[in-house]
């Protein structure tokens, strides 16, 4: 069996050591599968993204990342690991205020030499990316990330969290702060890219109707990541 | 971390207001901080140039300080005098070249009146062998003419063929002047920076005449001092000592550089705490940069939550606020050269014109670039606690962070 995109094994995490935040068992997402996350607030998705990015560590249990065991490393690892591998696409500000367009997309180059050495031409690929996720890349690559509206940014954030083929995709409601045509249009343009550069993808949202973009939809409960049935399409 | 300067640039570039005014900060500071240094090396210079080209200053036995102070700088009284017979003797000596006599004790208006004679227009020398030179006019030829440093001519607006009194004494409203015998002034000295721009030069038999009848002749009983040059350099130090054992006499005799440095040790440390206190000025500067960059680490916490998502480690979180504080203090530094320069070379010309003081400009010497240096490292150090902060914020807030 192909080793998975994202494992998480007997994972425990919480504040207090008594009552744990977080407790899964058993989640994991297979390589270029696509997974909706169904997490209401306060259901500890924030922490779960926290320690997928290896930017916490859990109290218990295993995370491995391609097969990587993210626990065993060191933060400077786990931070290089992350820059190699993973994009993010956040909620909201995603971009980096005083940087264009373009140099916005291919930020995650600066810290990351595999990424840098995977594109032969990074400003292509990046309006090329720019694109394919429904932004006039040779319009809009020169422009100051202020003058862009919201659904704008989070198709900038998706580029560059795509830039340099990131096996991983981990997404935190990035749709929550667009209109409905907006969110389809942005989610079936960023499943179409995934699925063409065979991206893993970790979608967490609270808006169950989503869900239908994806190949799976799990929900995140007290005891775990539990199969939820999806939104009807 | 070659990552950084595309990023710390923009960032700069992006609150370009406060960083200007932190760059002009630190500039001003830093451009103080050099011109007092500069001005520092134009002053020691020019003070330890204020005679030149003399090998001994010769007086009664006061201490070597005191003698210069009144007989070079007119400061003080002299205790004492030396006779003519005396004067005589070294004038006349085989291994002298030269003497200058002065003899003081008059004012003009509260500047010194000095009799000399010729000798001081042909021998006196200042800054390192510049020799005396006339703005307008000639020396004093006999009685009853004044020749003027440039600094009394341009206080009372005289000018050759003015007739000026003397008054014996010293101070502004001397009681006893000596109106029945008024002088004219035959010519005005350029500008030289040193105590002979605030003195009245008139001939030893001037003196002579308006102190009175007593004796006829133009030459004193006694002067106050003399300057002697010496045939040969080597033979100064066996005159000296020939003159402090002269038995005839209490003299002393005194290297003029010797003197002046012992002198510089006590009149140099004004110039160090000017140093000191731009110093101050240039760490105000500084502190100024510190409280830009803590007062925008908070709003700030956004940008370096997105550099961590993207690969950033703390430890470039560090080195790009280390970077943007490094590049804003060499900024500084070099608005701090050119304002420096700038400014040395528009008070150039009426500095000299003025005072006639060289200013140097020249290129930064070692002590420029160590002081460049070190604001520039201060800064970094100083720094450094904010990136610190930042470095562990990095840490906690990990990739969310809420506004």
């Amino acid at each position: 069996m192909a080793v998975p995109a994202i494992e998480l094994r007997d994972l425990a995490f919480g504040w207090q050591a008594a009552e744990p935040l977080l407790s899964i068992p058993d989640f994991a997402v297979a390589r270029g599968e696509r997974v909706f996350l169904y997490g209401p607030s306060g259901s500890g998705k924030s922490t779960l993204l926290g320690l997928v990015g290896g930017v916490t560590r859990p109290d218990r249990g295993v995370i491995r990342l391609l097969g990587e065991d993210l626990t065993a490393m060191s933060g400077s690892q786990r931070d290089a690991f992350r820059a190699e591998h993973v994009g993010f696409i956040f909620q909201l500000f995603n971009l980096v205020p005083y940087l264009s367009v373009l140099d916005n997309v291919l930020l995650p180059l600066r810290f990351s030499r595999r990424r840098r050495e995977r594109i032969d031409d990074p400003p292509a690929e990046a309006r090329r990316l720019l694109g394919a996720l429904g932004l006039e890349g040779e319009r809009l690559a020169g422009r100051h990330v202020t003058e862009l509206s919201v659904g704008q940014q989070q198709r900038v954030a998706a580029a560059r969290a795509l830039l340099g083929r990131a096996e991983i995709l981990v997404a935190d409601e990035p749709t929550s702060a667009l209109d409905a045509d907006a969110r389809d249009s942005f989610l079936s343009l960023l499943m179409r890219e995934c699925a063409a550069a065979r991206t893993s993808v970790l979608f967490v949202s609270h808006d169950r109707s989503l869900g239908r973009h994806f190949d799976r939809v799990v929900a995140l409960t007290a005891t775990g990541v539990e199969p939820a049935p999806g939104a009807q399409s | 971390m070659s990552a950084l300067p595309g990023l710390a640039l923009p960032s700069l570039w992006n609150r370009r207001g406060t960083a200007a005014l932190t760059v002009f900060a630190i500039g001003v500071s830093v451009a103080l901080l050099l011109s007092v240094q500069m001005l520092r090396s134009s002053a020691r210079e020019s003070f330890s140039g204020t005679i030149s080209g003399t090998d001994l200053v010769v007086g009664p036995r006061t201490g070597p300080v005191n003698l210069l102070l009144y007989s070079v700088f007119h400061i003080g009284e002299p205790a004492a005098n030396v006779s003519w017979a005396s004067y005589r003797l070294v004038s006349g000596h085989r291994d002298v070249a030269w003497t200058v006599p002065l003899v003081l004790g008059d004012s003009h208006r509260g500047f010194r009146v000095v009799g000399t004679d010729a000798n001081f227009f042909t021998h006196y020398r200042y800054a390192g062998g510049k020799p005396l030179r006339l703005a307008e006019g000639h020396p004093p030829q006999g009685s009853g003419e004044a020749t003027l440093g440039h600094e009394v001519a341009r206080a009372h607006g005289y000018r050759p063929g003015a007739p000026i009194v003397l008054a014996h004494g010293l101070g502004a409203g001397s009681f006893l002047q000596h109106e029945d015998s008024p002088v004219r002034v035959a010519g005005v000295l350029a500008p030289t920076g040193t105590p002979v721009d605030r003195a009245v030069y008139v001939d030893l038999a001037t003196l002579e005449a308006i102190h009175g009848p007593a004796h006829s002749g133009p030459e004193p009983a006694a002067i106050t001092a003399f300057l002697v040059g010496m045939r040969n350099r080597d033979t100064t130090l066996v005159m000296q000592r020939a003159l402090s054992e002269y038995r005839g006499e209490a003299l002393q005799a005194v290297i003029p550089g010797v003197a002046l440095a012992e002198l510089w040790r006590v009149v140099g440390i004004v110039d160090r705490v000017l140093l000191a206190v731009s110093a101050c000025v240039a760490l105000a500067g500084l502190l100024g940069l510190l409280a830009a960059i803590l007062t925008s680490l908070n709003e700030r916490r956004r940008e370096m939550a997105i550099l961590r998502s993207v690969g950033a480690r703390p430890r470039h979180i560090f080195g790009l606020l280390l970077l943007e504080a490094g590049l804003l203090a060499a900024a500084g530094a070099l608005a701090g050269i050119g304002l420096a320069y700038g400014l040395l070379l528009l008070a150039r010309p009426w500095v000299a014109a003025r005072y006639g003081l060289e200013l140097g400009l020249r290129p930064l010497g070692l002590t420029e670039l160590a002081i460049l240096g070190a604001v520039i490292g201060a800064a970094l150090v100083l720094s450094a606690f904010p990136a610190w902060r930042a470095y562990r914020v990095a840490l906690a807030d990990g990739l969310n962070v809420r506004l």
